[in-house]
């Protein structure tokens, strides 16, 4: 019972946390491409970005003597998702929306996006130094136990965690409301579906352009932020996450935002399932084998983790390049 | 005065000119049906009205005010609709979540007209929840129409209404253009049926290269000789 509890701990759980990382940051990703026909590659440093943002907001509360049963980092989050969005749309005023409107092809956008990505690294590296930092600055993070009879080992939630959970629910509700429920989804979803006939139909693109950069910014931040209270504020936390996050998208579907949240799950349950060492779940039975069990049954050693969205993305790309909810093949 | 007024139009795709100096004119409330071989610049034309191609010289006028190369977004104000041939219906967005783009330029509540539109198209009123790409071809041209009804347009700019559609749906077709142009909307039709297009038709345009070749009431075309052998079969 304790190895079942070690593999829902370190295989399921693992696999949704990550998973709804990458699906928060997929979303904005999968917008993006569907939108304004380019993959953002700056994606994860605006991650990087908001996360610096959030902590930055967390001192400012801290020295203001604010106090609150909630982290300061996750009060901090809020703004610096505005903020984040904001920055968002700056970018595209500057970078992005220049070469749409001299015609560039969407390679080019691609290019600008690799230079965006560059500078950001840079900029947060000179203002927030290359460490490790740890988000939780007033008190250190909560730590949940669930016991299960039969088991001494308990399942283990953290703090970050279940904030992680919530915010994803709710950020997919609200999403499925927004697209289906107003006028400006709607107007996101026609756009994406066929721009031209949206310009002739008398849809305000620019509006669906800011709106498609705030929803992209604000979860991108979001999942940044989450993702460090989790483990540590990295600068170099983007690197690690674009390719499981373009897999997430292109699995999904390019263009759909369902396909996007899915994704983002199937990635981080396939990456975190694929390092799991099954060779533990077989150890109760191990008396009932004839053979010896190998001590390490992981699909995918540790260091070779980032081999698991890369091949997600070959075989889809390869067997249904639309991806599961039939996207777009851009 | 004429509604819609183009005058000595030349336009075209970048440096490439399709219409070299082409007139027409329609008076509110009329149906102006434009026909004409492959290539003589038909849909050109439509697509130069509503502002989606360069002009290089001549001008159109519609309701009084210059709308020569005016960007297709603006046109909704204009009170001017386009259906393209095309691609024309958002595929993945449901038939009512169509007509409801169509009204995205609206201030005001639109469910009068909604309503009006499925009295005009009855069939789509029970698909209303359905993705329009599943729709077949007859239907989505219906939602297309629809859409474009929404801003209650003074005209209608329809490109091919009917390409692609089985005989019977033609009929189905032709008849709500005659019953959107009973309440009141001018229609500028492209169409390859010329035969059945001009019966219906106020006036008749018929482009050849690029230029007028003739023009007159639908009647008058369908009884020209010259007409008939050239385009309408005989």
């Amino acid at each position: 019972m304790n190895d079942f509890i070690f593999f829902i701990n370190n295989g399921l759980i693992a696999g949704l946390i990550i998973g709804s990382i990458y699906a928060l940051g997929a979303v904005g990703v999968t917008l993006v491409f569907g939108i304004l026909r380019f993959a953002h590659f700056a994606h994860g440093d605006i991650m990087t970005m908001g996360a610096f943002f959030s902590l930055i907001i967390a001192y400012l509360l801290q020295a203001a003597g604010f106090h609150s049963i909630f982290a300061l980092v996750f009060i901090g989050m809020f703004p610096a998702m505005v903020i984040t969005a904001l920055i968002a749309i700056g970018f595209d005023r500057v970078f992005y929306k220049p070469l749409r409107e001299a015609g560039a092809r969407p390679i080019v956008l691609v290019m600008a996006s690799l230079g965006v990505t560059l500078m950001l690294q840079g900029v947060i590296r000179l203002f927030g130094g290359v460490s490790a930092r740890n988000m939780f600055i007033d008190r250190p993070k909560e730590i949940f136990q669930f016991h299960v009879p039969g088991a001494h080992r308990p399942i283990v939630l953290t703090e970050p965690e279940v904030i992680l959970f919530i915010f994803t629910a709710v950020t997919v509700v609200a999403l499925h409301y927004f697209l289906t429920r107003t006028r400006l989804g709607k107007a996101m979803r026609a756009v994406s579906d066929n721009p031209d006939l949206a310009r002739i139909t008398g849809i305000n693109t620019e509006h669906v352009v800011w709106a498609t950069w705030i929803i992209g910014g604000a979860l991108a931040c979001a999942a940044g932020t989450l993702l460090s209270m989790d483990v540590a504020l990295k600068p170099d936390l983007s690197w690690n996450i674009l390719l499981p996050i373009f897999a997430a998208t292109i699995v999904g579907g390019i263009g759909q935002p369902y396909g996007a949240i899915a994704g983002g799950f199937l990635v981080g349950l396939c990456e975190s399932l694929s390092v799991f060492n099954w060779a533990i779940l077989l150890r109760p039975i191990k008396p009932l084998l004839w053979f010896d069990i190998p001590s390490s049954l992981a699909i995918v050693p540790t260091q070779y983790k980032l081999m698991v969205p890369f091949v997600i993305l070959i075989i889809v790309l390869i067997y249904r390049p639309t991806g599961i909810f039939k996207g777009r093949v851009l | 005065m004429s509604l819609l007024s183009v005058t000595n139009l030349h336009a075209g795709y970048g440096q490439m000119t399709i219409l070299k100096g082409v007139d027409m004119a329609l008076d509110a409330g009329e149906i102006g049906v434009i026909v004409g071989p492959n290539g003589a610049g038909k849909s050109t034309m439509l697509k130069a009205i509503f502002g989606m191609l360069t002009i290089s010289e001549g001008s159109i006028s519609f309701d009084g005010a210059d709308v020569t190369g005016i960007r297709p977004e603006k046109l909704a104000g204009h009170k001017i609709a386009f259906v393209p041939q095309e691609a024309n219906v958002f595929a993945s967005l449901t038939v009512q979540e169509n007509l409801e783009m169509g009204a995205y330029s609206r201030r005001d509540a639109y469910d009068g007209i909604i309503d009006n539109v499925y009295e005009l198209f009855p069939d789509l009123k029970n698909k209303r929840r359905q993705p329009a790409g599943e729709l077949s071809g007859g239907q989505r041209q219906m939602v297309a129409f629809g859409r474009a009804l929404m801003i209650e347009p003074k005209l209608i700019l329809l490109d091919e209404p009917t390409a692609g559609l089985s005989p019977l749906f033609m009929s189905v077709i032709f008849d709500r253009v005659i019953a959107i142009n009973r309440t009141g909307v001018t229609v500028a039709m492209v169409e390859q049926n010329a035969k059945q297009a001009l019966a219906i038709a106020h006036k008749g345009f018929v482009l050849a290269n690029g230029q007028n070749s003739y023009t007159g009431t639908g009647s008058e075309l369908l009884a020209n000789p010259d007409v008939a052998r050239s385009f309408l079969g005989g």
